[in-house]
């Protein structure tokens, strides 16, 4: 695989190790120099910072502060509720202002749950107690400490890393790859950290090693970062087992199982996870947080944000507190509010369109695009689909999309399902491609949608069918008892006519010199117990 | 503030439905040009016939429907059946000729199926039949080569043979007009002929197959290859489609070079290329996986063949094409590409 560039040149670790091809793929424009003139500065204090509990995937976080009550920069304010869930913490020192329902940046412009922080100015910090030496602590021990900081996966799904940290019993990961591909077009953030912050991440990289136990580590840059590759390279020059890959600009190379395959020629299995091929992924980014969460014991309160778009009056990357309003970074970097009509959150490909501008930035949020109409035109008229292919072309999973989008369009989901609609990773390269400019990803979306929502009520449909089979069976053998006992009592009322009421004093007396003929057995031997407690059960049923 | 929140992604490439359908009518132009040289202005004057009246239809048919007519006006779909019905058709045909099969696809095989991608059938195709089976005599009478008519038609003479049915001096279209290579082949072929007999008798035959047919053909097989260069067509249906056709001519040929024509003819003859690249690969009524595309293309060509060799018509593309059209949904379906990381 040609190696183009002049990072191509260089002589790093890893430039020699094979690459493999995922299929398909897309080049859009990068626009990717607008943000990396400058080095990386803290955005501006904001005076309120709202801290959505939901910032990851999983349960949203639980709440351990109260309304006006203080705290201070990296205090826990909500706590992990469960497995999959992480902990938020005070970005910065000051008051709760409210525990309340807030616009958050989520596709569908609803409100969550949010804690809103008034900050003090004070920057006043918990004790911490720093990690010495990340060895002495044993790899449990670590994934919890990391659970504790709060750190998702920072590339922007926002899983909680400690889970990705444990295996699992008899799972050996032979390959750590920390992602710092960011093929997304205008983001920058994992760029300008890897330039920024060498030797931080390698110092993440050791910690995620020990905990994980792996054997080797990849770095894995797009050849259009030839700075990163070079600064990494060198940061890795001395270590061992860690070496860093240049992977050709492709998009979306940086998806979690398209990357497995450029780097080990595997494929993760359809509904599996990478460590399933022995391979465990990070972003770069995480790498990070891990290093400052263990050896300096500060908590996922910042990250990294690449500030962009043509709407935007200064373009760069920014180290934000969560919690930051993004009209806040809007104003601090001259967004062109009346030409403003697209805001980003992500990239171009993925990325969601925001409702408002007042969402704050979370864990998750590593771009804030800002666009006008000139850079990004609203999309023309769908066309029908003329089965031209080019979808399929472009496709990393080798999917069909011309065919999901018939069957999806017809609502014909069980085809849809034929053509592994679920393997669909919503990259977008096929709606990018589409001649006929239409929605594809929308379509599967509301499929798996219309799907998920089928199966619910199909459970809910298949448990009262039972309950409701159970209850006929009950009412029918019910009947068929009650049947059988007046059967029965008719005929001992004309086989005994008036002998039955002494008949009926007899068995009683026969019932309970049984029971003191069990007792006295079970007093005789404790062993031999089975046979007469199970007559009497009988008789006794009978008495009923 | 208004802000815009359409769904992701939030950009796209440039090219469009009508880039696709203006890169193959330009596609035919060198096999166009090469035609009208060789078999004089009618060819050209066929095609903006054809084109004016798809346009007329498909603005109807789009406002019987009530669909937005801008779009799809502007899509170039109609332009591209026209071209190619009309380059199907013999250079003298009458007008009506031309009206009533591009009136047939546009109407009926395109919009009461439910216009553009909906249309499980080569619009083009069915009309070319429809006319073939319809108007079998107007159908087969091509007018020779040019440089082999004495004296060959100029504009205005042209003009009035397709619109008037007026013929210079006392020439009626059965003077004007000779057998194509094909079915001089297959006429003679049924006199008890060999092939190289009749290749040697007539004057119709050129170097690699029917005179003047084989430049066309080739001028055509250029614009293919630039259609399959500016990826607007896969290699799959072309290369399938041809393969087919010369492995099935080779094998005969081999066994029997007296009775049957030999695999260059046949790639050079009649509606090979051109249907190879761009009839079979339209892409709405093709097969859409790429192993399905390789089937489809290969059943082409086969039945092609057959239909040559041993059907009652000289040439088979049409029908070919047609017969693979119903088997496209069904070769799709068991043609599923292996998805990523299933087995």
């Amino acid at each position: 695989m040609a190696l183009s560039g002049s990072a191509g040149q260089e002589s790093g670790p890893g430039v020699n190790a094979k690459l493999w091809r995922f299929h398909g793929g897309v080049h859009p424009p990068q626009h990717k120099a607008e943000s990396t003139g400058a080095p990386v500065r803290r955005a501006r204090l904001p005076k309120r910072l709202v801290l959505p509990l939901h910032q990851h995937i999983g349960e949203a976080a639980e709440p351990v502060v109260v309304k006006g009550e203080q705290v201070l920069k990296g205090q826990m304010i909500a706590r992990a509720n469960g497995y999959v869930s992480a902990a938020v913490h005070a970005p910065t020192s000051g008051v709760v202002l409210d525990i309340g329902d807030y616009p958050v940046a989520h596709p569908s412009g609803l409100s969550a749950s949010c804690i809103v922080i008034e900050s003090d100015g004070e920057e006043r910090w918990v004790e911490r107690t720093p990690v010495e030496d990340y060895t002495a602590i044993n790899p449990s021990h670590m994934r919890n400490m990391i659970r504790e900081a709060g750190i998702v996966g920072l590339g922007g799904a926002g899983f909680p890393s400690f889970i990705k940290l444990n295996p699992g019993p008899g799972k050996v990961v032979d390959t750590l790859i920390l992602n710092g591909i960011e093929c997304e077009p205008y983001i920058t953030c994992d760029d300008m950290l890897m330039r920024e912050r060498p030797q931080d991440i390698i110092a993440g990289i050791h910690i995620l090693r020990h905990a994980l136990q792996a054997k080797e580590c990849v770095i894995a840059i797009e050849d259009n970062k030839p700075d990163a590759y070079r600064i990494m390279s060198e940061a890795v020059a001395s270590e061992e087992k860690i070496r860093v890959a240049l992977c050709p600009t492709i998009y979306p190379q940086g998806s979690e199982k398209q990357l497995v395959q450029v780097l080990t020629g595997k494929e993760v299995p359809s509904n599996g996870l990478p460590i399933h091929v022995g391979v465990v992924l990070h972003n770069v980014g995480t790498a990070y947080a891990v290093h400052r969460a263990i050896h300096l014991n500060e908590p996922l309160i910042s990250r990294y944000v690449t500030i962009t778009g043509d709407a935007m009056g200064q373009t760069c990357n920014l180290e934000v507190l969560f919690g930051t309003p993004i009209i806040d970074l809007l104003d601090e970097c001259a967004a062109d509010m009346a030409r403003l009509d697209r805001l980003i959150v992500g990239g171009p490909m993925m990325g969601f369109a925001m409702h408002t501008v007042n969402a704050p930035v979370v864990k998750t949020t590593n771009c804030v695009l800002a666009t006008t109409t000139q850079a990004m035109p609203a999309a023309q008229t769908a066309m029908p689909c003329i089965r031209c292919g080019a979808c399929m072309d472009v496709c990393p999973v080798n999917l069909l999309p011309q065919q999901l989008y018939w069957h999806s369009h017809a609502k014909e989901f069980e085809r849809a399902q034929e053509y592994s609609l679920f393997d669909c990773i919503e990259c977008g390269c096929c709606a990018y491609v589409c001649p006929s400019n239409i929605p594809l990803v929308q379509y599967y979306r509301y499929a798996k949608a219309e799907i998920w929502a089928q199966e619910r009520e199909k459970d809910r449909a298949d448990l009262a069918r039972r309950r409701h089979e159970f209850r006929i069976e009950r009412m029918e053998r019910e009947k068929a008892e009650r049947a059988a006992r007046l059967q029965k009592k008719k005929a001992d009322v004309a086989a005994g006519g008036t002998k039955q009421k002494g008949d009926d004093k007899d068995s009683k007396k026969n019932a309970i010199q049984a029971a003191v003929e069990r007792a006295r057995v079970k007093k005789e031997a404790v062993t031999n117990e089975a046979d007469p407690s199970s007559e009497v059960e009988d008789s006794d049923k009978k008495l009923d | 503030m208004k802000l815009r929140t359409p769904i992701s992604p939030h950009i796209h490439i440039r090219t469009t439905v009508t880039t696709v359908m203006l890169r193959v009518v330009a596609a035919l132009i060198p096999g166009i040009v090469v035609y009208a040289w060789l078999f004089g202005a009618g060819v050209v004057i066929n095609i903006l016939f054809a084109i004016a009246v798809a346009l007329t239809c498909e603005a109807l048919m789009l406002k019987a429907r009530g669909r937005p007519l801008r779009p799809f006006m502007s899509d170039g779909s109609a332009v591209v059946t026209a071209v190619l019905l009309a380059v199907a058709l013999p250079p003298l045909s009458p007008w009506w000729l031309t009206l009533i099969g591009i009136a047939f696809a546009i109407v009926v095989a395109k919009h009461l199926f439910g216009g553009l991608g909906h249309n499980p059938f080569n619009p083009a195709m069915v009309a070319y039949v429809m006319l073939l089976i319809s108007f079998p005599r107007e159908m087969v009478l091509w007018a020779p080569p040019t440089a082999l008519a004495e004296p060959p038609l100029d504009l205005m003479e042209t003009l009035r043979a397709i619109f008037l049915g007026h013929y210079p001096g006392a020439l009626s279209i059965d003077a004007l007009s000779m057998a194509t290579p094909l079915d001089q082949v297959k006429t003679q072929l049924g006199l008890e002929q060999s092939v190289a007999q009749t290749l040697a008798a007539s004057p119709a035959f050129g170097i690699l197959a029917g005179r003047g047919w084989e430049w066309i053909n080739l001028a055509f097989l250029a614009g293919g290859v630039w259609l399959l260069r500016k990826r607007i067509i896969g290699w799959q249906i072309p290369v399938a489609m041809l393969g087919a056709l010369a492995a099935m001519a080779t094998i005969f040929y081999v066994i029997d070079p007296e009775h049957y024509a030999s695999p260059l003819f046949h790639l050079l003859s009649g509606a090979a290329i051109l249907g190879a690249f761009f009839i079979a690969t339209d892409p709405v009524t093709a097969a859409t996986t790429p192993r399905g595309r390789l089937i489809f293309g290969a059943g082409i060509g086969i039945l092609t063949y057959v239909i040559r060799t041993w059907g009652g018509y000289p040439d088979g593309v049409a029908f070919a094409v047609l017969l693979m059209n119903m088997a496209a949904p069904t070769i799709d379906y068991y043609t599923q590409p292996r998805v990523y990381g299933r087995k």
